[in-house]
């Protein structure tokens, strides 16, 4: 008894202070919202207004009317994009951690270092020499020249390969006995048995090739390869701007994502935990 | 026995000869190797390519004179390097980036912390609040870049913060373009702050759980107050955690682009922003000046500057201490 009165206050102080960030840290979703179902003049009304009154639509039909922007043909390669990346760079990155953990070669502490040494490499400040890469080999404006670079992750690889260190030796023997190769065993058994691992890696391989702008931006110049968030972006430069297609832009943007991330927030919580951890 | 087991999935070469008759011994296992070589190959193969060839080519290029053009052109030796260095641009934005560094890393880490130790104490309610401070880590700058700019410090008397200010009577602010004072970085740090927070909370949360909890209950009994514990116990307990999150805070603050290009661009697709980070001046020189030369060279003492500041970083902080 006497211990909950003591700890009331300071329970009461905390809760006071979580709920105050939760809504400042809510707030934004909310005013995106409120604006994209407004009219222009309502959202630069000085008077304000709650909810919007009239609720109207019409800032997403202008987004999608807008010829000066292909807002649909961008969020058809953002998903493309996003699609491609998160499976293939998590099985690669699952493939080479696999080999490093299990198979025992010659030479393998030389691969392993060649993978972590581009860790080092902070990979933002690469975008000058990979551009230069992927121009001369063609790459600008197309899709393959955004999706490329983003397929080859060190950080998966490590990931995996601590994974599979991990992972139990007499399932590893069973599968030999009853007649499976390294590879049999890798496709067979570890892989399926890489479920957590995969959904965390794959959706934080998803979040980060739907929110990557700099690269995109520097790769597609042409409108046809524009990725949702080029195309968001360039709204903002457009001549005179549709603030509710703006937000309507935004609207449809985030909204895909924080529904991949609501129903994945587990594995996710998994994978930054895990990835966080690993320095 | 315990060669064996202790060593077991890497004794293919040290296991005594003779237990698996023949097929095993110090000779190379040429099916191992054939399935290494298929499973690191395409990994192998692309970073090779997207970091290796890509950095060496751009080394290259750092010492040749090439604008327009990402061919290997007339060597000019360091001067690309020496232009930049005396570029009162270039300087201004390694300084502005430092500064920027040197506020956003303390106070990032702080209210993670402080809402990780918040929600950790908590008996209710705790998912609720970790979803609403990890849903912004999902959301793309360029998005958040909008919504700043555009409705919450815009400079109309609409614009939220405007809105909220006018509550307690201050004038109507033109945030972003306001540089006397500098409000511009109101909009810049919560930007970043609403992004990243979540995000590291989640990697502090993980840590906390981590920390036995018979410590807490010995340290009351011995009546240690709660900061006397937050002191004494959970930091030490968090130093391997700090270390990582303080790293990971201070490359994506080097790495800052997509806010400042977004928050600053003009309707006429020009960068105003009085604060260029060096990814946007170095966007600026190869992409847009197609100056590939000088914008090799800046990326290449850019990360020179992030190696010389993480390991800087690693002396400060790891210094003393046993571990």
């Amino acid at each position: 008894m006497r211990k909950t009165t003591r700890r009331t206050p300071v329970t009461i102080l905390t809760y006071l202070v979580v709920g105050f960030a939760a809504v400042l840290f809510l707030a934004p979703f909310y005013f995106v919202l409120r604006a994209a179902l407004m009219t222009g003049t309502q959202i630069t009304d000085p008077d304000w207004h709650w909810l919007p009154d009239p609720f109207t639509l019409q800032g997403f039909t202008d987004l999608f009317d807008d010829p000066s922007v292909p807002m649909a043909n961008a969020l058809g390669n953002s998903f493309v994009i996003a699609i491609v990346t998160a499976p293939v760079s998590t099985l690669l990155g699952s493939m080479a951690g696999y080999a490093l953990a299990r198979i025992s070669v010659p030479g393998r502490g030389v691969v392993m270092s060649f993978i972590v040494v581009t860790l080092m490499i902070p990979t933002s400040a690469t975008f000058v020499p990979t551009f230069v890469l992927v121009s001369a080999m063609g790459g600008v404006d197309t899709l393959w020249g955004v999706i490329a670079p983003g397929l080859f992750n060190a950080f998966s690889v490590l990931l995996f390969r601590n994974f599979y260190l991990k992972f139990p030796q007499e399932i590893e023997e069973a599968g030999r006995l009853d007649g499976l190769g390294h590879l049999g065993v890798y496709w067979r058994l570890a892989l399926p048995n890489s479920g957590a691992m995969l959904a965390s890696l794959g959706t934080l391989s998803f979040i980060e090739s739907w929110n990557a702008f700099l690269w995109p931006l520097v790769i597609g110049q042409d409108p046809e390869s524009w990725t949702a968030q080029i195309a968001l972006s360039t709204f903002l430069t457009s001549q005179s701007i549709n603030l509710p297609a703006l937000f309507a832009g935004a609207v449809v943007t985030i909204l895909p994502l924080v529904a991949v991330f609501l129903f994945a927030q587990r594995y996710i919580v998994q994978g930054i935990a895990a990835s966080g951890m690993k320095d | 026995m315990s060669d064996t087991a202790t060593t077991g999935r890497t004794a293919t070469a040290a296991r005594p000869a003779g237990v698996r008759p023949g097929r095993r011994g110090r000779r190379t296992d040429w099916k191992a190797v054939g399935a290494f070589t298929l499973l690191t190959a395409p990994m192998l193969l692309g970073l090779g390519l997207f970091k290796y060839v890509a950095i060496g080519w751009s080394f290259l290029l750092s010492f040749s004179e090439a604008r327009g053009t990402v061919d290997l052109g007339s060597w000019v030796g360091f001067d690309n390097y020496a232009f930049l260095l005396e570029d009162e641009a270039f300087r201004s934005s390694m300084t502005g980036i430092i500064l920027f560094t040197c506020f956003i890393v303390p106070v990032t880490f702080g209210m993670s912390l402080g809402l990780a130790v918040l929600l950790h104490g908590m008996r209710r309610g705790r998912a609720f609040f970790r979803t609403s401070f990890l849903i912004p880590a999902a959301v793309s700058y360029v998005v958040a870049a909008l919504v700043w700019k555009m409705s919450l410090f815009n400079g109309l008397p609409s614009g939220v913060a405007n809105t909220i200010g006018g509550l307690f009577g201050w004038d109507v602010q033109s945030w972003i373009a306001s540089t006397d004072p500098p409000l511009y970085w109101i909009v810049i740090i919560t930007v970043r702050l609403w992004l990243q927070v979540g995000l590291y909370m989640i990697l502090f949360l993980a840590g906390l759980q981590a920390i036995p909890v018979h410590l807490y209950e010995a340290a009351s009994l011995d009546g240690a107050s709660r900061w006397a514990q937050f002191r004494h116990i959970t930091l030490p307990m968090l130093r391997n955690t700090s270390v990582a999150i303080l790293m990971l805070i201070l490359i994506a603050a080097f790495q800052a682009f997509d806010e400042f290009y977004n928050v600053f661009i003009t309707a006429a697709g020009n960068s105003t922003a009085p604060v260029r980070p060096p990814l946007v001046f170095l966007y600026d020189t190869a992409l847009k000046g197609q100056d590939y030369g000088v914008g090799s060279a800046g990326a290449f003492l850019l990360t020179l500057l992030i190696i010389l500041v993480t390991l800087l970083q690693g002396r400060l902080v790891g210094f003393g201490r046993k571990d």
